[in-house]
């Protein structure tokens, strides 16, 4: 997106230039000073606000009120609170390395069991829904404007083992007791990830399988291919993108969920890295460890962040 | 060698004549047929999405006090139970002008803030601008958490003796969370403007006061108008930022209050027509966008489809 209008942006206005030459230098100051208020609130409450978590991620702890100091200046920074992160992670009776490797299997689990049930739909809808493609379009947005809250709050009453689903299931005799399904499962947590993030992951490859050319799958079938192969030769290939971009905007937020376990499950064995987090904020004495967690969840993640950005970036570019 | 020549023009007209009847009597094997699986699981996925929020709308309408069993139609939970109606539960009812004020507050800053970065940035062009809009991209995909951490700790320290928790550093959270909206949207119908009415403009005379009031903003019109309605809808579902700013319940939006109940196991029917609430409320807005952007881009090839997908920022 960035480079290409550069180039042909920048040069009619230096045709312009030529002819109006007095006119070019208070062009630019009146852009600088749109984009200003924008640069500085930016600063100010976006990248500022990052910096004071490393400040307090490496600053110092108040012996007598137990809360952090942050140390701005990096040639005083401790690494009290890293070590003892560190050392909760990886340590010998860490409980923090367990929760960091459930975050792990929940996401994984939970990413793979959403594109296995968003392709076929996202493919269905963009390719064979046909006059009807708005009606399903409408219906798989709609979860867009249906808040979290709402949507988990749906499934605790459904749940609970007087809900419908453990009547369903008594009545079909596939159980005999109802089960307490918010008891505490992995299973429920992880399909509650599902439910919640699916939604992203569909329009994702909605809009990614709708701009595949039709006459591609044609010539494939023309050139003899059979459904199956058209599929395996033709449509996956062409869909790596959307997958990829589709799987990191749900593994991102998923990996920092700390709301859906506390309400399908509350229990402590299946609490994420997420809870740890939002855990240790307001409590005395381990804001700092907290402000540690955080960032280095951030460095794990800004790698996949990074990929992300510099995708949609190649995308509007070949869209421009 | 005389039976292997034999072989094939004897077997090629055999499979010319069996091709037809197989594609009729297998019809798996026609290629252009309807896909009567996929179509199964796609209304399946449908069902399995939004069901279950139907039922819960239905038990915001509870004559009982049970989230798991109907027992009959009422609006006691809306408005005639005395205590615990959402009419009459000062926190409940609180939440929702709660919900209202943080959108409002939000969307006022958040898209004016963003439409006028998106136009600098994108006609200055210099090292600053383009990191600037890798800055604008990146707070649109760092995890919510991880922002929400860091706008708390900057709230109870740094900035603290200027804004504390509460329902000003929840706008000013929301704020950053949302200004790449209008940022994103608005660039990217710059770049389908192009740079011809500008100079048109221009050459005809007017300054660029006068361009951006009667060029520029007008043809904006449709993105800023989807930007309003993205951020005012997002803020009104958002959790995770207001959760972490929040500091007492009289400043707990809805999604919040239904978060601590239901998570206190305090939860009840009344939580349910909280969220059918705000359900009805990201409904109404969608609505209106909807409509609004059809109206705004009449001259336009822009098919519903496309302004369904505008409008919910895909």
């Amino acid at each position: 997106m960035q480079t290409p209008p550069q180039d042909t942006g920048t040069s009619p206005r230096k045709g312009r230039t030529g002819r109006k030459g007095a006119q070019a230098q208070p062009s630019k100051a009146f852009w600088v000073a749109l984009a200003a208020p924008g640069i500085i609130w930016l600063t100010l409450l976006f990248i500022v606000p990052f910096y004071a978590v490393l400040a307090i991620a490496e600053g110092q702890l108040n012996r007598l009120f137990e809360s952090p100091i942050a140390v701005y200046n990096p040639l005083h920074w401790s690494s009290a609170n890293l070590f003892n992160v560190w050392h909760d992670l990886f340590g010998a009776s860490s409980f923090a390395g367990p929760i960091a490797l459930r975050t792990l299997v929940y996401v994984a689990a939970a990413s793979i069991l959403s594109l296995l049930i968003a392709y076929p739909t996202a493919y269905f809808v963009s390719r064979f829904a046909g006059r009807r493609k708005g009606l399903f379009l409408v219906l798989l947005i709609a979860p867009f404007w249906i808040s979290y809250m709402m949507r988990m709050l749906a499934w605790i009453d459904l749940l609970q083992t007087t809900g419908y689903v453990n009547k369903i299931l008594v009545d079909l005799h596939v159980v005999g007791q109802p089960v307490n399904w918010l008891g505490g499962h992995s299973y429920t947590v992880i399909l509650g990830l599902v439910y919640g993030y699916i939604p992203y992951l569909i329009l994702v490859l909605y809009a990614g399988l709708d701009r595949i050319d039709p006459s591609l799958i044609e010539a494939g079938r023309d050139l003899g291919l059979g459904r199956v192969r058209t599929f395996l030769r033709v449509t996956l290939p062409l869909s790596r993108q959307p997958i990829l971009t589709g799987m990191l905007i749900t593994v991102l937020p998923m990996v920092g969920d700390y709301f859906t376990n506390q309400l399908l499950s509350g229990a402590p064995q299946t609490s994420m890295i997420g809870n740890l987090i939002q855990g240790q904020l307001g409590t005395p004495g381990l804001e700092g460890q907290g402000a540690v967690l955080s960032l280095l969840l951030l460095v794990v993640l800004l790698i996949p962040m990074i990929y992300y950005v510099l995708a949609t970036n190649r995308a509007a570019k070949e869209a421009a | 060698m005389t039976t292997a020549s034999a072989a094939p023009t004897a077997a090629s007209p055999a499979q010319a004549e069996a091709r037809p009847p197989a594609a009729t009597s297998r019809p798996w094997r026609n290629p252009w047929r309807h896909a009567w699986f996929l179509e199964g699981f796609t209304w399946l996925y449908l069902l399995w999405s939004l069901a279950p929020i139907a039922i819960a709308v239905l038990f915001s309408f509870n004559k009982g006090k049970s989230q798991a069993s109907y027992q009959g139609l009422s609006l006691r939970w809306y408005t005639t139970d005395k205590l615990q109606s959402v009419l009459h539960n000062p926190t409940l009812h609180h939440a929702v002008i709660q919900t209202l004020w943080l959108s409002f507050l939000t969307t006022l800053i958040a898209v004016p803030l963003g439409v006028a970065f998106a136009l600098g940035i994108n006609r200055w062009r210099s090292r600053t601008s383009s990191t600037f809009n890798y800055v604008m991209i990146l707070s649109f995909v760092v995890p919510e958490l991880i922002f929400g951490v860091a706008m708390f700790f900057v709230f109870t320290t740094l900035f603290s003796s200027i804004v504390q928790l509460g329902t000003w550093a929840e706008v000013l959270g929301l704020v950053t969370w949302n200004v790449s909206w209008p940022a994103i949207i608005v660039q990217a119908r710059l770049v389908t403007i192009g740079k011809q009415y500008e100079e048109a403009s221009a050459d005809l005379g007017c300054t660029q006061l006068q361009t951006m009031r009667r060029v520029l903003l007008p043809l904006l019109t449709p993105a800023i108008f989807a930007s309003v309605i993205l951020v005012f809808s997002s803020v009104i579902d958002d959790f995770v930022i207001v959760d972490l700013l929040s500091s007492t319940s009289l400043t707990q939006p809805m999604s919040v209050i239904i978060y601590s109940t239901q998570h206190g196991g305090n939860g009840g029917p009344a939580l349910n027509a909280l969220a059918t609430i705000m359900l009805v409320m990201s409904f109404v807005v969608a609505g209106a966008g909807y409509l609004g952007y059809r109206w705004m881009t009449r001259g336009e090839r822009i098919d519903g489809k496309q302004a369904i997908a505008t409008i919910a920022g895909v």
